[in-house]
């Protein structure tokens, strides 16, 4: 049994509405509590920001396409691959860093939690062992679904049940969270080399369009009453006007409603925001539409977003869009990984460097920027970097700091090699909106546990909750005057504690913790149609046996089982 | 009575065959046949069986002859090996279990090991490749549903991987390819006619060592511009319908093997393969994708590179850094120039594979080879300590040649006492940090 007080802590919490206050918090065991004995150990917070540990709501940290990203970009090491002393392992990479610098690294940040966001179901194992490797943070992974031939058959005859049964089946053969779809039906269309654009362009052969899918697993999302919502990585990414897109899907929204027993709200996530707010016709006279993105989302309570900042690094573009990592191929010819999966889905991967000096790459930067500064509530938008695609997940710091100083944003807008261009094409230079620690907290905490379905126990501080808690070296009272002094705060951690265990002292790991698997299990009625569709889809086209497609128990050797029933649906 | 145990996975080649049922004794003892498995697959089954199997631990003495030891002993002297040598080679891991091989890293990391799998005498060079280009690929049930014109280049499966045909490449009938094989084009391109060719709708014989001039001549002719008149004995009209063929398919997809990575030009001919197959895109769906033979390489390469950011010939001899360098930190390299101290293999026999100069170094040095086998390896180290086979009487996650993991699955119980790869791995490294915590061996 352990217990301490983390004393005289200003504490931010949106759980509670605790802007700031001085506060005690209390743990005992892995939990926050009212009070504990007088032999618990006092932790010195004074001067301090607590708040609960961080969840990660969309990242490629973990599975085939960013191993394929480590394997085929030896050249990212030589940024980085380094011992620190003490317990942990050999650290390396930079944009796809190892399994190992990934946990150290979210601890370090004041990290508990990240979702692994695309997760082919064929390929399960590997996301699971790469999980298992992972050290100190809790994790779990997103099977992508809207391309997967099983929902394209079902939904083109509108069948939510089956839909919704097979989802159930994947989930409880992958170990997988909940409904990932990246580019619904592109991505099939992929496979003969083709794309959809839009959302009402036909799949190839299925004769479905995205809008049905995105409609049809939205539906089945909310017929099984899954923590986390469908989440949407929309069609026609990264390119000039597609905001248009952007908004005719999440539209498809309109009228639906949340039913489930976790607390969420929202039946849509919609990605990585930024790559899909684009006005324009070209790269020539491309313009932010981040304005007319988050009006309509604000306005939209059952949406929530995370933004996708672009960090201007150099990084490793990867995704389940198989047709879009093609085409920037064929933009900067750099080397090209794609990789197809059958019945399933794709994914490809190129390099990309965001160069400062490109007045496209700038003004992405500022359109990240702007979608977190136009957000009215910041329970509904997170902080993501779509890691490792507009940038390195470690560069969160800097992303905070551009968002919590309007003086530090600016000296980076202002010095753009083609600034002119990048204040013309987005609105960044009329904003003087500056996040505070209170907002911050919603958008990197208690907001992405609520969207994941985990506000229960997660991202906040009221007792009762897990103790996965983040102290850092910031004096609200005396806040960083500069950007880089923001940055070094929120990079290492004065105090983590994962489950109620103290794992980073001073940025220094000092234990790894016991991680956790989170998954789901939907319990559906008994579906025959489903299952012989199952074995039908094994036996003739499948290239693994069925009995040899789960993950098995021992890849999730400490696992969080979320049980959702649905047999009374 | 004897039971079957169905959906075995073959622990042979790349291809990961999934539907083997292998039927075994009432006490779990003895395997007493296979179904499904090709020839090769069938015997390591058999194998399983054979008389005269090493069960304990070897030592060789003065003399040449070996002496039996215990596991105890086994592992203190390897683990003492390990701790002394500044410069460890830990090559092998293809036919162990990715989580076997997780175990042998934490070792290599704190002992200064370098580890390094087969990739490295056989597609490292593709690997090489993969780092300079990328590569597009898919897994082996695309092929199976989609694709339409199937290349082997350098590659003879009807030998190597005897049912990688039936299952994905030529025979099987998928989602789009009703007809089987009817519905494919199958070329074999390749400098001797092989049973693979025979298998095949039409057979290229290039010139031997041409292959780059003549991936290089398709290229050239997709962009419609002039060839001579025969490009590695191939004569330029072929060239041309062959291309123009490949433009029109549905979908493509070249296999490709050692007749590409191990002939003049090594991973520059699979660099302008992947570039060809690049090219394709720009007018249908292709594909490409390298035959990898030994049983779980893939997973090697997988492990190390969620770890350590590399494929293979990853050297942690420096303690506070991963580096891979091809030339510097490969095992033949490093065993041609005498750079490390001591070897430890596992699983794989570079005896066998390895140059006959490399091995006259390797045999120099302190050496463990762990292997369920008597094999090349075993007949020049120190000491051999026998585990149980992964696969067959251990499961364990390997990965197939897309990548796929499949967890493998346990058949029949090991001999009585004997050790898995992971159990004795994990003895080893607590040895070690015994050893370590006393400052050193």
């Amino acid at each position: 049994m352990s217990e301490y007080i983390i004393k005289n802590g200003h504490v931010f919490d949106p759980v509670q509405g605790i802007k700031g206050d001085k506060k005690d918090i209390f743990v005992k065991d892995n939990k926050i509590v009212d009070k504990v004995g007088s032999g618990a150990k006092v932790i010195d917070a004074s001067g301090k920001t607590v708040m609960a540990g961080a969840l990660e709501v969309h990242a490629h940290v973990a599975g085939p396409k960013v191993n394929a990203g480590r394997w085929y970009r030896p050249e990212d090491k030589h940024f980085d691959s380094h011992k620190t002393a003490g317990i942990t392992r050999i650290e390396g990479g930079k944009s796809i860093p190892t399994v190992f610098k990934t946990g150290y690294e979210y601890a370090r940040m004041g990290f508990t939690f990240a979702m692994e966001a695309a997760m082919p179901p064929l390929y399960a194992r590997h996301v699971h062992e790469e999980i298992h490797d992972t050290p100190i943070i809790d994790e779990a992974a997103l099977p992508v679904f809207g391309n997967n031939w099983f929902i394209l058959e079902y939904l083109k005859n509108q069948e939510i049940e089956n839909t919704a049964a097979y989802i159930a089946w994947v989930l409880n053969q992958t170990k997988g969270y909940g409904v990932k779809v990246v580019n619904p039906g592109g991505t099939e269309a992929w496979a003969w080399g083709l794309n959809c654009l839009s959302i009402h362009d036909p799949v190839p052969y299925f004769d479905i369009t995205p809008a049905e899918i995105i409609t049809g697993l939205m539906a089945a999302n909310e017929y099984l009453g899954l923590p986390h919502s469908m989440h949407l990585h929309q069609n026609n990414l990264g390119n000039p006007g597609n905001y248009t897109t952007t908004l005719e899907s999440l539209k498809l929204a309109e009228g639906v409603k949340a039913k489930n027993n976790f607390g969420r709200e929202q039946v849509l996530h919609s990605t990585h925001l930024q790559f899909h707010s684009y006005k324009g016709t070209n790269w020539g006279d491309f313009e932010s539409g981040a304005k007319e993105v988050m009006d309509y989302v604000n306005r939209q309570k059952n949406l929530t977003i995370d933004t996708g900042n672009v960090t201007l690094d150099e990084t490793t573009t990867m995704t389940a869009d198989g047709p879009f990592e093609h085409h920037l191929n064929s933009l900067n010819h750099l080397k090209w990984i794609n990789v197809d999966v059958e019945l399933e889905t794709a994914a490809g991967v190129v390099p990309f460097i965001y160069d400062p000096d490109n007045a496209v790459f700038a003004s992405q930067w500022a359109v990240g920027l702007e979608l977190a500064l136009y957000a009215k509530d910041p329970m509904r938008c997170f902080i993501t970097t779509d890691h490792p695609n507009a940038g390195p997940f470690t560069r969160y710091p800097r992303v905070y700091a551009w968002l919590m100083s309007e003086k530090y944003r600016n000296e980076r807008l202002n010095t753009f090699k083609k600034a002119d261009k990048v204040i013309s094409a987005t609105t960044l230079a009329n904003i003087d909106r500056e996040i505070t620690l209170y907002e911050l907290a919603a958008m990197t905490r208690a907001g992405p546990a609520k969207c994941l379905g985990l506000s229960k126990d997660y991202g906040g501080l009221k007792p009762g909750m897990n103790a996965d808690i983040a102290i850092y070296n910031i004096n609200p009272d005396k806040f960083p005057s500069t950007g880089p002094e923001i940055e070094k705060a929120f990079a290492q951690v004065a105090y983590l504690f994962k489950d109620g265990k103290i794992c980073v002292e001073e940025g220094k790991i000092v234990d790894m913790g016991k991680k956790h698997t989170f998954w789901v299990d939907a319990k559906v009625k008994e579906n025959k149609q489903v299952m012989h569709d199952v074995r039908e889809k094994f036996l003739r086209y499948y290239s693994v046996n069925e009995n040899n497609y789960s993950v098995p128990e021992s890849y999730a050797p400490h696992q969080h089982i979320i049980s959702v029933d649905a047999t009374q649906a | 009575m004897p039971k079957e145990v169905t959906d075995v996975i073959c622990p042979f080649c790349g291809t990961l065959c999934d539907d083997l049922i292998v039927t075994v004794s009432d006490d779990n003892k003895t395997i007493l046949g296979v179904k499904n498995a090709c020839a090769i697959g069938a015997e390591k089954f058999n194998h399983q069986r054979l008389p005269g199997r090493v069960k304990r631990p070897r030592m060789r003495q003065a003399d040449g002859t070996y002496k039996e030891i215990t596991y105890d002993e086994a592992i203190d002297w390897t683990a003492n090996m390990l701790v002394k040598s500044r410069k460890t080679l830990m090559y092998g891991w293809a036919s162990t279990s990715c989580q076997a091989m997780s175990v042998g890293h934490d070792i290599a990391e704190k002992v200064g090991g370098i580890v390094d799998n087969c990739a490295t005498v056989c597609h490292g060079s593709s690997l090489i490749a993969i780092e300079d280009v990328g590569v597009p690929s898919c897994t082996l049930g695309e092929v199976k549903n989609r694709a339409d014109r199937v290349i082997f280049w350098g590659c003879n499966p009807a030998h190597a991987h005897p049912r990688h045909m039936s299952r994905y490449s030529i025979f099987p009938r998928g989602f789009f390819t009703v007809k089987g094989h009817k519905g494919r084009k199958i070329y074999t391109v390749d400098c001797r006619y092989t049973d693979t060719a025979k298998c095949s709708d039409e057979f290229i014989q290039v010139q031997q060592g041409y292959d780059y001039e003549l991936l290089n001549a398709f290229r050239t002719a997709a962009r419609g511009e002039v060839l001579p008149d025969t490009v590695g004995g191939v004569p330029k009209e072929k060239i041309y319908e062959i291309v123009e063929d490949l433009k029109t398919c549905r979908f493509g997809i070249i296999f490709f093997g050692m007749g590409l990575t191990h002939t003049m030009g090594r991973n520059h001919n699979i660099d302008i393969a992947i570039n060809l197959t690049r090219d394709m895109n720009d007018y249908t769906k292709f594909a490409i994708m390298a035959m990898r033979g030994h049983w779980n390489v893939t997973g090697s390469g997988q492990v190390l590179g969620w770890q350590y950011g590399f494929p293979y010939a990853v050297d942690l001899s420096r303690r506070d850094q991963a580096r891979h360098q091809t030339g510097e930190t490969t095992s033949v390299d490093l065993l041609n120039r005498s750079e490390v101290e001591a070897c430890f293999y596992i699983a794989t026999d570079p005896g066998a594979h390895f140059p006959i100069d490399a091995m006259k170094s390797s045999a120099k040095k302190p050496t463990v080879t762990v292997d369920p086998h008597i094999n090349c390896t075993t007949e020049i180290s120190d000491i051999h300590i026998p585990v149980a086979m992964v696969g067959v009487e251990v499961g364990g996650c390997a990965y197939r040649m897309d990548n796929v993991p499949i967890e493998t699955r346990k058949v029949v119980d090991p001999p009585e006492g004997m050790l898995t790869d992971e159990e004795l791995l994990t003895k080893i490294n607590h040895r070690v940090d015994e050893l370590l915590a006393k400052g050193g061996a």
